[in-house]
């Protein structure tokens, strides 16, 4: 009976959870939808969250460009395809790696603040104050939090991108010899904008997950200290998953049906 | 005449009871005082008044307005004429003081910042708090801090100003100078308090009624005299802080 019990108990506290998120995404989405947005807080969180991010997404993408390039340009050296490694490395920054790592790694940097400072005011009464000032909790916090994440994350994405197709320009040159000339006609003939313009759609729905998923689990804290770090924790790891869930299925339906 | 009342309201927190058919009545224009043991729901009663809780049955009335039959949106309009001083002063920690004094002035009036800056100051400064302007809330002491809060809960000049625990873990000066601030802001707003607190001195010091909360409802109501004059055994003990008498401890 108990594994009932706990099936039953998970599947209230999952159909919560989803309830939850979509209540607070449609209350942003209304609140942003009739301008009530606080500039001033919007420009603070975009520097917070974006701005503050832009050194160690930099640093991941061009490490990972430079895997990439390094993994593709000794292979496509000894099969006499060198035309082959800038593609590569663009086709696969601008459609999976760029969007989605630097949803990881913005996720991880500021989902975690996102969750860790609303928990931290909730367990210290200062949402149920703003509350008790006739403020809504949704338009003072999220709505700016949120904004300031659609904007970010594309620009960090783009950067991302560049940075990954410069590191591996440069790498592909040292290894194997390929010219910046060749490595970025190779990136202009098989990467095109539209894959561009896929990853920062992307990129704004990963926006959406890491600051809906930070401000629930924030605003839901309970018991304390350890309740901000559980709530931390949680919405750390549920966004990565709904961030390679949601890739996913948007490479799915970007990508999956005409292979390009 | 009654400002505002709790009518039979029952309030649980999953199976737990906090209020069972709990009824009380809050004078206007007096500082009624809500007295109990920890954990017996005052703070809650608080929360209800102001319509942040909502109970599972009866009434909350203020000002002749049913909270429960209030929209969402009506009742964060209703909560803008509440003044609400927290128990640890919930100031916002990335606001100065001047900002988290300021804050419900912008947000919810059409005050010039001149006029923002001028009622603000006056504020700071009616509650002994001058010169800290720009302090933020990290650098006050739990004195100070109480009356920050205490500010920002009186600047839109609300009618009902709501004090949860105001004086606790405070040394007996800050404790007599937050009473006395309580009582000045009172006469100033000519408006009606309600204090929720465990400090008898102060409570005796401020109160013109006291109401006793025991076990989900309210057990003696009157004036500080009638209340010490109370033959309930349990208002006895709580009033004289016995370890003997009918509260389980």
């Amino acid at each position: 009976m108990k594994v009932f019990e706990d099936v039953g108990r998970g599947t209230t506290g999952l159909l919560e959870y989803v309830g939850g998120t979509a209540q607070l995404t449609g209350e942003t989405a209304g609140m942003a939808g009739r301008l009530r947005i606080r500039v001033g807080e919007t420009v603070a969180q975009a520097q917070i969250l974006g701005v503050q991010s832009t050194a160690i997404v930099l640093l991941t993408s061009l490490f990972t460009g430079m895997v990439i390039s390094l993994e593709s340009a000794n292979s496509a050296k000894s099969y006499g395809v060198t035309d082959l490694v800038g593609g590569a490395v663009a086709y696969v920054s601008s459609r999976e790696l760029g969007p989605m790592l630097t949803a990881v790694v913005v996720a991880g940097r500021a989902g975690a603040a996102i969750a860790a400072e609303l928990g931290s005011m909730v367990v210290t009464e200062q949402i149920e104050a703003l509350e008790a000032l006739g403020l809504s909790p949704v338009r003072m916090l999220v709505v700016p939090r949120l904004i300031a994440m659609l904007v970010m994350l594309p620009v960090l994405t783009i950067f991302a991108d560049i940075i990954a197709i410069v590191g591996g320009m440069v790498l592909a040159k040292n290894i194997a010899q390929i010219s910046y000339h060749e490595f970025i006609e190779s990136a202009r003939v098989y990467s095109d904008f539209d894959d561009f313009i896929k990853g920062m759609v992307k990129a704004l729905v990963f926006a959406v997950i890491i600051v809906i998923i930070a401000c629930y689990q924030g605003f839901r804290v309970r018991g304390g200290a350890a309740g901000v770090g559980k709530a931390t924790t949680g919405a750390v790891v549920t966004s990565i998953i709904l961030i390679f869930t949601a890739n996913f299925f948007m490479s799915l339906i970007f990508f999956g049906s005409s292979n390009q | 005449m009654s400002f505002a009342s709790v009518r039979n309201v029952t309030l649980k927190y999953g199976e737990k009871v906090i209020l069972s058919n709990c009824s009380f009545e809050v004078k206007e224009r007096a500082i009624t005082c809500l007295i109990g043991l920890s954990g017996a729901g005052k703070s809650t009663i608080l929360r209800l008044l102001n319509g942040l809780r909502q109970p599972n049955a009866g009434q909350v009335i203020v000002q002749g307005v049913d909270l429960s039959t209030l929209r969402n949106r009506d009742l964060i309009e209703f909560r803008r004429k509440i003044g609400f001083a927290f128990q640890f002063a919930a100031l916002f920690d990335s606001l100065t003081v001047f900002e988290n004094v300021a804050l419900p002035l912008r947000e919810n009036t059409k005050m010039t910042n001149a006029e923002i800056e001028k009622t603000v100051l006056a504020t700071l400064d009616s509650v002994g708090l001058t010169g800290v302007r720009d302090r933020m809330p990290s650098e006050l002491s739990g004195g100070m801090l109480k009356r920050a809060g205490f500010a920002r809960a009186v600047v839109t000049n609300p009618n009902l100003v709501l004090y949860d625990e105001p004086t606790t873990g405070l040394d007996p000066i800050i404790t007599h100078v937050l009473t006395d601030t309580i009582k000045r802001q009172r006469e100033m707003l000519d408006g009606t308090v309600v204090v929720v607190s465990h400090d008898l001195e102060s409570i005796y010091a401020m109160a013109d009624y006291v109401a006793m909360l025991f076990e989900g409802a309210i057990i003696a109501y009157g004036t500080v005299e009638e209340l010490k004059r109370s033959p309930n055994p349990i208002v006895q003990q709580f009033l004289q802080g016995s370890e003997v008498g009918p509260i389980p401890l």
